[in-house]
């Protein structure tokens, strides 16, 4: 598992869309800027939902590791 | 040569008006359609849009009306057109169906259990995250007359208002993402 440095972890394991979006989208403002939110999910949509949500919140997706469980870290940027 | 600023200023004033209100980060949603199915749909894009930081508006008329309403008010008073219309249609979201595959209420209850079982947010918790995250919620004057639906019979949801078509327009205008669910 790489080393980001993580502030918070997150399960969403076995929650659907649009779950994780909404979950992070809550999340993300319990870290301070710059830290990082490490999010275990098994939506697959995850794995291209997060860097959406990312773009359009203006947040940043580091990694997304496709696995059981997929693993996906999200710095706050503001 | 001399340079006309303020006739330059004019012109530049002129083209920024032509342009119009610009685009915000905005979804604007008309919810048409009152079947379980479409609805949840409208209400996963609404829910996720607000994840996204976007503002939220959705405008229910016609068919959507009725998925509004809140099955424990009964209100009185009404003439016989309204109250037909208010025996057939839906009483409230939890009574809406599938618009396809219905089959006499056992397609709609077996999506509703495999949901469940698959952890999907039923149309209660998605109004409940809409609730949460600022949603706005617009519903047509119009519908509501024709279909004889009185204010008093609908959810209570902090974010809910009622208005028209132009109301609609207006938000419609200056929002980057327009959708119709029907």
């Amino acid at each position: 598992m790489p080393d980001h440095n993580v502030a918070k972890t997150l399960d969403l394991k076995g929650l659907p869309c649009p779950m994780p979006v909404v979950k992070i989208s809550q999340e993300i403002n319990s870290v301070e800027v710059g830290e990082v939110i490490e999010v275990h999910t098994t939506d697959p949509g995850s794995l291209s939902d997060f860097p959406a949500w990312a773009k359009v919140s203006g947040n940043e997706v580091l990694e997304s590791i496709q696995g059981d469980p997929i693993v996906i870290f999200v710095r706050r940027i503001k | 040569m001399t340079v006309d600023v303020e006739k330059e200023l004019a012109e530049l004033k002129a083209k920024v008006d032509e342009m119009g209100p610009a685009k915000v980060n905005k979804l604007s949603m008309i919810v048409l359609a009152g079947d379980l199915d479409k609805l949840i749909a409208a209400m996963i894009i609404a829910t996720g849009a607000a994840a996204m930081g976007m503002k939220v508006v959705q405008f229910f008329t016609f068919w959507g009306t009725a998925a509004l309403r809140d099955s424990k008010k009964n209100v009185g008073g009404k003439d016989l057109m309204s109250t037909m219309f208010g025996w057939m249609l839906p009483k409230g979201r939890n009574k809406v169906t599938l618009s396809q595959m219905h089959m006499g209420g056992m397609g709609t209850a077996m999506l509703k259990d495999l949901m469940k079982k698959k952890n999907a947010p039923s149309l209660d918790q998605l109004f409940e995250i809409a609730e949460m995250t600022g949603v706005e919620i617009k519903v047509c004057e119009m519908s509501m007359d024709l279909m004889g639906f009185k204010r008093e019979e609908l959810i209570e949801y902090p974010h809910m208002d009622y208005c028209g078509v132009a109301t609609f327009l207006a938000e419609a205008q200056e929002s980057s993402v327009q959708l119709i669910i029907s």
